[in-house]
C-alpha cells in the first residue's frame, strides 16, 4: 500500500505513524501541509498532534492548510483516510465525519493504555478482526470526549458507523471504562461508506513487538488484506 | 472602522467541564451562591469598512465558517465604531 502521512505544523505522530506502516512493509511517506501533491496514495493518514498548537479549537485551522483541498478531493474520490487523534479531530472540523471532540470530562490529558472493543468488523480498518474483540491501544490525548446531536448519534447507529468503543479488558462498555466522558464511550467512528475513519487511540503506538501491545497492528495488517482483497 | 466583539458559547445542552472546574473552585472560595459556571471564547476582530450592514453579514459568516463549531457552540455579536469601542 502506498502511504501519505500529513505532516501539519506541530503534528508529532506523523513518524510514528509513517515508520510504523513502513514497518508492516507499506511503502509510506510524509507529505508536507503546504505540498500540493498526495503523492497517489492509497491510504492517507492524518496524524496525531497539536497541529496549529490547537488554537481556536482543536483541528479547526489544520482544514485551512492547501494539501487539505487534495484529501477533500482524494475523500470525494473515495480514497481511505485514516484520522489518528488530532487527525480524528480535523476529520471532524472538515465535515467528513461527524461531531466534535470536547475537553475530557476530567479536564485532564490522559496518557494511558486502554482497551476498545471493535463494533464493526466491516471496514477496511477492521476487516477480518471479529466483532467485539478488544485491542489495547493508547491514547494520549485532552480533547477526546466524542459529542454529536441525538440526530447524528441515531444516524451513526443506524448505520453502523461506531467501529470502536472504549471498554474493558473483557470488553465490557462500561462508564468506568470510559475515560474521557465521550458519548457512549465511543473511540471511534467512520463515514457512511467505511472508507474514513476517525479514532482518539493511537495504533501506531502500538504497533511493533519493542512495545507493551501489538494490537495497533491488527489496524494496520486490517487495512493490508482489505486492500490485498480490493 | 467596525469593531465587531463576537462570543462563542458552549450550547446548553453540551457538558463545560472547565466551567464545572470554576465553579467548584469558586464554591471552595465561600462563594456558595454560584451554582453554575459556563466558560466561553470573547473574540474582537477589526474590520476596514464602515458598512454596518455588510459588515454585520461578513461577520456572521466568519461566525459560522470558523469562529464556531455549529455541533456544540453558538453566537453572538456587536458592532461598534473602532473610535467608540471600549472593552
Amino acid at each position: 500500500m502506498r502511504v501519505s502521512v500529513i505532516t501539519f505544523p506541530g503534528s508529532n505522530c506523523d513518524h510514528d505513524a509513517k515508520e510504523a506502516f513502513a514497518f508492516y512493509g507499506h511503502n509510506s511517506r510524509l507529505i508536507w501541509h503546504k505540498d500540493k501533491d498526495l503523492q497517489n496514495p492509497d491510504l492517507v493518514v492524518l496524524p496525531g498532534g497539536f497541529s496549529y498548537g490547537d488554537y481556536l479549537r482543536c483541528g479547526a485551522i489544520a482544514r485551512f492548510s492547501p494539501i487539505v483541498e487534495e484529501v477533500m478531493a482524494f475523500a470525494k474520490r473515495g480514497g481511505l483516510i485514516l484520522g489518528i487523534c488530532n487527525g480524528f479531530q480535523i476529520l471532524t472540523e472538515c465535515g467528513l465525519l461527524p461531531g466534535t471532540l470536547l475537553p475530557n470530562i476530567g479536564l485532564n490529558f490522559i496518557c494511558q493504555h486502554q482497551y476498545i472493543r471493535v463494533e464493526n468488523p466491516d471496514t477496511p480498518f477492521t476487516h477480518q478482526i471479529s466483532e467485539g474483540t478488544t485491542l489495547d491501544i493508547p491514547i494520549a490525548h485532552k480533547e477526546g470526549n466524542y459529542f454529536c446531536s441525538e440526530d447524528t448519534l441515531k444516524e451513526l447507529k443506524d448505520n453502523n458507523q461506531i467501529v470502536f468503543r472504549y471498554c474493558d479488558k473483557k470488553g465490557n462498555i462500561t462508564a468506568q471504562a470510559n475515560p474521557n466522558g465521550s458519548l457512549e464511550n465511543i473511540a471511534g467512528i467512520c463515514n457512511k461508506s467505511r472508507r474514513i475513519l476517525g479514532m482518539m487511540p493511537h495504533p501506531e503506538r502500538a504497533a511493533t513487538p519493542y512495545v507493551n501491545s501489538n494490537d495497533g497492528g491488527k489496524i494496520f495488517a486490517a487495512l493490508e488484506s482489505y486492500f490485498n482483497l480490493h | 472602522m467596525l469593531v465587531a466583539k463576537i462570543f462563542v458559547c458552549l450550547k446548553p445542552n453540551v457538558l463545560d467541564p472547565q466551567g464545572k472546574a470554576v465553579c467548584n473552585s469558586l464554591q471552595q472560595l465561600g462563594y456558595t451562591n454560584v451554582i453554575e459556571a459556563r466558560v466561553s471564547k470573547y473574540i474582537e476582530l477589526t474590520l476596514d469598512s464602515d458598512d454596518k450592514e455588510a459588515v454585520w453579514k461578513e461577520t456572521d459568516k466568519i461566525c459560522q465558517e470558523l469562529l464556531a463549531n455549529p455541533n456544540t457552540e453558538h453566537y453572538w455579536f456587536t458592532l461598534e465604531n473602532k473610535e467608540e469601542s471600549q472593552i
